[in-house]
């Protein structure tokens, strides 16, 4: 009697571990079609016309997803083309040019930038970096600004928030994910190559450019897409800084929106049904987007991973 | 001197050179961010701030019932999000180890490990929220359960599968059944790294605004009722910073400070017990 009751353990054990992994699935899913559903009124109100609409306005209940939209994909680009090269030169410091005892400390400090909580960062940019990068902004119009061709793009008022602090406070929050990853994959790298290089007489830039980037330009892609993930649903710092304005603008210093900071600002408030609706409908096409970018980053991380389970 | 060689080192030199200086340039946004953080929040920093509710505009006050509010709805995060992360985490270890299941819920896993925080929230507004009729700081700490989860899960799974296979066989050849094998064993080898993994998940949720703002919302007395909207240091803070209220800005510096070394310093434990165990 008793070794039966003790062998139906073994299989409840087993079930409930397995039922709560499945969890983990099933969150996902609930989460993609509460969201669908919730937002449903407002996909069916406007149609596709939403994903193309300029149009805000809670008065009138008209509500389109360009702007947000367009600011959360610009605010991020900016941080992923600054984020990128200095976790590169970060990496590259710890992996190849720091003394072993400095090693650990450098990274360790780079890490804990990531655990700031991001409300910190909103708030050190509003009342810290952006007062004195308004200061540097005059120097930005005069001299990128009359670059022909992208100088619109650095033409705007001296104001420290806008599109362009955003990316600058993103890029400082993804930067511990990427050179993480760069660090951990450099390391992979095989000594051999890498000695067959300077056994030839290169340099060290040139091994790094030569042999270890491409050994694991995959991963550091990878790496970087993970950054752009992060970046995408980033939500307290932007809301302090990008400015938080319903306009579309060529110029990065203008003041813009994104999905998250208007979901900050505004849910609470959301007076009307349809309001309420278009604002989870927007919730909705962050996740799409943020999911994409994820699959993504982990499948080209992956790789690297699996040509390692076959040399070893 | 060859004019190729020296283009080559000069390279070199300046490639090598920008490194050290990126390098510099990201320390220096720590050590400014936690400057400022420091400079403000010292200022406001007393023992009012834990002995006092939050005020209304221009009167004195603290953020007692910010600090209990966040303390109840991460234990809340804790006691859902621990136990359900780690028996799906010892599932993927212990029992899917490499089949296509194990790697699937593994794959996803991760997503949901980076998935936007502000979309959890909207999800367990509209999952519960709705469902119960109002804010709550039930739905706060159901949503910071969600943002721990993944991470509890993932710990585990790496930490159980780093247990060497011959201690279970070891447990098993004495005639255990698996599940105290592993209950009694694996779990026992693994504890200090999966609490480490929960450490680091607290510390995580501790910071998170963008989850609690449409569950929990915020509250502005004192309140431990979970079925009711609840105060919380991170939306306080954002609330008060936003504000144009001197008093109430302090205030937030104050919260901001509290709440970075409290955040700062978890997250520096567990790593400091993750080198423990490695030695």
């Amino acid at each position: 009697m008793s070794s039966r009751l003790t062998r139906l353990w073994d299989p409840l054990f087993k079930g409930t571990t397995a039922v709560l992994a499945y969890l983990v699935l099933i969150l996902l899913v609930a989460i993609c079609l509460a969201l669908l559903h919730e937002g449903w009124a407002a996909f069916k109100t406007f149609g596709w016309h939403f994903l193309i609409s300029k149009a805000w306005d809670p008065a009138n209940n008209k509500f389109g997803a360009l702007i947000p939209i367009y600011g959360t994909l610009v605010s991020s680009l900016i941080a992923v083309v600054i984020a990128v090269p200095v976790s590169l030169g970060i990496a590259l410091f710890i992996t190849e040019l720091a003394p072993r005892w400095l090693r650990q400390p450098v990274a360790a400090a780079i890490e804990l930038l990531a655990a700031i909580p991001s409300i910190i960062f909103g708030m050190w940019g509003l009342f810290s970096f952006a007062p004195w990068f308004s200061n540097y902004e005059p120097w930005i119009n005069d001299h990128l600004g009359s670059i022909p061709g992208i100088g619109a793009l650095f033409r705007g008022p001296p104001f420290g928030i806008g599109m362009l602090t955003a990316g600058i406070i993103l890029a400082i929050m993804i930067i511990p994910f990427i050179a993480a990853i760069m660090r951990e994959v450099f390391l992979l790298t095989p000594p051999l190559l890498k000695e067959s290089a300077y056994g030839v007489g290169a340099t060290t830039w040139e091994v790094v450019r030569n042999v270890v980037l491409p050994y694991t330009r995959t991963a550091v892609s990878g790496g970087i897409f993970l950054g752009l993930g992060r970046a995408l649903g980033e939500t307290m710092a932007v809301t302090f800084v990008i400015g938080n304005a319903h306009s579309v603008s060529a110029s990065l210093l203008n003041p813009g929106y994104s999905i998250a900071a208007a979901l900050a600002n505004e849910f609470t408030e959301a007076f009307s049904p349809l309001y309420k609706s278009s604002l989870i409908a927007l919730g909705f096409i962050l996740f799409v987007i943020t999911f994409i970018i994820l699959v993504l980053a982990k499948l080209l991380l992956m790789r690297l991973e699996r040509a390692q389970g076959e040399t070893a | 001197m060859d004019l190729r060689y020296l283009r080559r080192r000069v390279t070199n030199v300046f490639n090598l050179g920008m490194a050290v200086l990126t390098t510099l340039l990201g320390l220096f946004w720590l050590f400014w961010i936690l400057y400022t953080t420091a400079r403000y929040g010292y200022h406001s920093l007393g023992l009012r701030l834990f002995t006092q509710d939050t005020p209304p505009p221009g009167a004195p006050g603290g953020l007692r019932n910010a600090f209990v509010g966040s303390l109840i709805m991460i234990g809340v995060g804790i006691v859902v999000g621990t136990p359900i992360g780690v028996l799906a985490g010892t599932y993927l270890a212990e029992f899917a180890g490499r089949k296509r299941i194990g790697e699937i819920v593994r794959f996803f896993n991760d997503i949901l490990l980076s998935a936007p925080s502000i979309v959890l929230g909207l999800f367990v507004y509209s999952a519960v929220v709705t469902t119960m009729g109002n804010f709550s700081g039930l739905a706060g700490g159901l949503a910071l359960a969600i943002v721990l989860l993944p991470v509890v899960v993932r710990t585990t799974d790496e930490m159980l599968r780093l247990v060497p296979s011959t201690m279970r066989e070891a447990a098993m050849a004495l005639g255990s059944p698996y599940w105290r094998v592993v209950l009694q064993v694996t779990y026992r080898a693994a504890r200090s790294g999966i609490l480490t993994g929960v450490l680091l998940g607290v510390a995580r949720i501790s910071g998170e605004t963008a989850p609690l703002l449409f569950t929990a919302l915020n509250d502005q007395f004192w309140s431990t009722n979970l079925a009711r909207p609840m105060a919380n240091v991170p939306v306080t803070i954002f609330q008060f910073a936003m504000s144009p209220y001197s008093g109430w800005q302090h205030l937030a510096w104050a919260g901001a400070l509290v709440a970075t070394l409290a955040v700062l310093g978890l997250s520096i434990f567990s790593r400091f017990l993750i080198r423990q165990r490695n030695n």
